[in-house]
């Protein structure tokens, strides 16, 4: 069929070509047929805008919702009770003159204290998230374009010099830690000597050995990435966040430090295949860099995966950050966070139960929205996916 | 044979690829060269190293697990093989540019026609972003492309295969260079395109002034274009000299034989000639003569001695001492 096509095509050169149609729009006529993942997407763009304008409508000495204001007289209102206005001082008076979703044990308004810690939810999300996928395209590119390139014996020996010696310089032992720098500098300066000799044809024992291929990089990413995979990451989150001190952008590197595994495999897969196409050789041929190749040709091309893995690993790390402010290791009180709203009302979940229901479904309409938007994508983005409907 | 007037000089190059147990030898000893203006045509079948000999001008073949064995590749004087890879990047594309077999899957799918033209002038020249724009609408006007700046705004799946093959070919022209390896270009192309394409690269040829390294093994499309012609088998050079030459009197009996296996008018009704057998495997060729195992003139020589080119002058060689002068005595060489 598509070779007629093309004949009919050739033949007429000013007729319109294929179908004008952009790969936006062949995108969203594929992802309209899933309901799911439209209301996914629409919860999505809700929450995205209900963070801005909460970061907006909190913040500053004077807000228009005080998530911080202390009100005892009003404490525990069920949602949707109006002020007690008597016994409020006039600064004082919520400026919607209505509790939406209650107030807690200190009579703050549960409603401002959601719209706060949405911000924190979003920016944690969007901040891990964006380190992981960094970290997970920067090595799972490295592996999948030079993975069969080998670390040689002087690579490896200068780099572990480095190691073992900044390790030692942490650990404040300067005399040793000093040498072994030293002694990583000299491995160098030996590999530059030796660079002449390793091109002629008769090689010393000395350069052979300089020279000899240890393990390959494909194997040293991917098997730091099983390491990393190793730990239960979420114990591995606390005893982080227990020795740092506990503050919002800690939460967020720390998070992201630690999820990036999935991406990286998702992009090496995607490059182990994308290095054997055509157009990669076309671009070499073309006389681009290996920087520009793997930057700016292939990962366009390997993002579908990664977009896909960066929405759910979204709804992940909200996930986890609500996790530890609920445990307490989040950040850190009088800010509120969805974690903390629900884990200051747990002591009150038969007196009050908006306090555990309002973030507890908040936390689950976000995540199952993000789950949703990222299985949609999935679908669209996989045509080996797309049979099922 | 260094001729100091050829543009590229391909020397004794010897590539071997290296695999656990065995080296296969998929250039064996190739000499040939490419004069300025001048279209050469590598032909052989399937398998006899032509690609590898394209991939090795251009520096691209992959090592490990290949390797340069051997020989030079001199262009403009210069031994490409010497050079690291930042000076090779500086002369590819810029100086000598490749067209590839697969005009479908050449091109990069996330991106326009105009990035990718936008970027091969970009890479090696500064020029200001209309510059650029105007100089690639120029070159898709060059190549037979209607209506250049619409096309420019549109993504490869919106092309057909004959125009996709333009595009490369523009791509390939966009930094003017003196050499073009074009890597059987019209394979992928049905032959109403294919005539196109082949019209299109002679024009530019003579409008640009280039040289023409073109891989194939179409006969056809080899009697059309080239100026001389170089036979490759099993990794050697079996048969090279001007078109004509080679073409109508041939010397070597593997082109003899490529010849009389060619379908046409006078042979209609008669079952076609095959070469009986199959090319070697390029780790475990037979010894002397890659090709007397399926040759019709084989002598006992042949499969003890390593044959020498045969000179029958005006830049005519065929590496058979059978067919010159029977062979006696004389291995040439």
């Amino acid at each position: 069929m598509q070779n007629t096509e093309t004949d009919a095509q050739d033949i007429q050169l000013d007729a319109p070509l294929a179908p004008k149609r952009t790969r936006l729009e062949e995108f969203w006529r594929l992802f309209r047929k899933n309901k799911l993942a439209i209301a996914g997407m629409v919860f999505f763009i809700l929450f995205f805008f209900l963070a801005i304008a909460g970061f907006g409508l909190t913040r500053g000495d004077n807000p228009l919702l005080d998530p911080a204001m202390v009100r005892l007289q009003d404490k525990l209102r069920p949602p949707l009770a109006k002020p007690n206005l008597e016994r409020l001082q006039a600064n004082e008076i919520p400026r919607l003159g209505v509790y939406i979703f209650g107030t807690d044990d200190l009579g703050r308004d549960v409603f401002a204290r959601m719209l706060q810690g949405s911000w924190v939810s979003l920016t944690v999300g969007f901040v891990a998230v964006g380190i992981a996928v960094l970290i997970g395209i920067f090595l799972g590119g490295i592996a999948g374009y030079y993975g069969n390139r080998h670390i040689r014996v002087g690579q490896l020996l200068a780099a572990a010099f480095f190691i073992v010696g900044a390790l030692l310089l942490v650990g404040k032992l300067i005399w040793s830690g000093s040498a072994l720098l030293i002694g990583g500098a000299g491995c160098i300066f030996i590999s530059i000597l030796m660079k002449k000799a390793a091109k002629a044809k008769t090689k010393s024992a000395g350069t052979r050995f300089w020279y000899f291929n240890t393990i390959s990089i494909d194997t040293v990413v991917m098997r730091f990435v099983d390491i990393m995979l190793c730990f239960p990451s979420f114990f591995l989150i606390l005893t982080v966040v227990a020795l740092l001190p506990a503050s919002i952008y800690n939460i967020m590197i720390v998070i992201g430090l630690t999820s990036w595994m999935g991406t990286t495999r998702f992009v090496r897969a995607e490059f182990l295949s994308l290095r054997e196409q055509d157009f990669v050789a076309a671009a070499r041929a073309l006389g681009l860099s290996n920087f520009r190749i793997i930057f700016r040709h292939m990962v366009p091309n390997a993002v579908a995966p990664v977009l896909v893995s960066a929405t759910i690993g979204i709804a992940t790390a909200i996930l986890t950050e609500a996790g530890l402010s609920f445990l307490g290791f989040g950040v850190p009180p009088p800010h509120a966070t969805w974690g903390n709203i629900l884990s200051d009302g747990q002591r009150f979940i038969f007196d009050a139960p908006w306090l555990t229901f309002v973030p507890g479904i908040a936390i689950l309409i976000v995540v199952l929205s993000f789950n949703l938007f990222g299985e949609g994508l999935r679908d669209v983005l996989n045509p080996k996916l797309r049979e099922r409907n | 044979m260094a001729d100091n007037k050829a543009l590229l000089s391909v020397e004794e190059l010897k590539v071997y690829f290296r695999s656990e147990d065995e080296v296969a030898r998929a250039v064996d000893g190739v000499s040939f060269d490419v004069g300025r203006e001048e279209t050469v045509c590598l032909v052989g079948e399937s398998g006899c190293g032509k690609t590898v000999t394209a991939l090795s001008v251009m520096g691209l073949v992959p090592i490990p697990p290949g390797e340069i064995a051997g020989g030079k590749i001199l262009f403009r004087a210069k031994n490409l093989l010497d050079f690291n890879d930042s000076d090779m990047q500086k002369v590819r594309g810029n100086q000598i540019a490749m067209i590839f077999q697969e005009p479908l899957t050449s091109l990069n799918p996330v991106f326009t026609i105009g990035d990718q033209i936008g970027e091969a002038i970009q890479i090696h020249q500064t020029a200001t972003q209309s510059e650029v724009v105007e100089r690639s609408q120029q070159l898709l006007k060059d190549v037979g492309i209607a209506d250049p700046a619409q096309r420019l705004r549109d993504y490869p799946h919106q092309l057909s295969g004959g125009q996709r093959q333009r595009v490369m070919i523009a791509m390939a022209l966009a930094c003017d260079p003196d050499l073009v390896i074009a890597d059987e270009p019209t394979t992928a192309l049905d032959v109403t395109v294919q005539a196109q394409i082949l019209r299109l690269l002679d024009t530019i040829q003579k409008m640009r002034s280039m040289s023409v390294l073109y891989i194939t093994h179409d006969l056809g499309v080899v009697s059309k274009i080239a100026d001389r012609i170089c036979v490759m088998y099993a990794g050697i050079i079996a048969e090279q000299g001007n078109k004509d030459a080679v073409l109508k009197t041939p010397k070597h009996p593997y082109t003899q034989a490529l010849l009389a296996s060619l379908p046409n008018r006078e042979k209609r009704g008669q079952r076609l000639y095959s070469i009986p057998g199959t090319v070697p495997n390029p780790a475990y060729k037979p010894d002397g003569c890659p090709f007397h195992p399926r040759c019709q003139h084989t002598i006992q020589n042949c499969s003890e001695q390593y044959p020498g080119m045969c000179d029958y002058g005006d830049g005519h060689h065929a590496r058979c001492p059978v067919l010159f002068e029977g062979g006696k005595g004389n291995w040439c060489d």
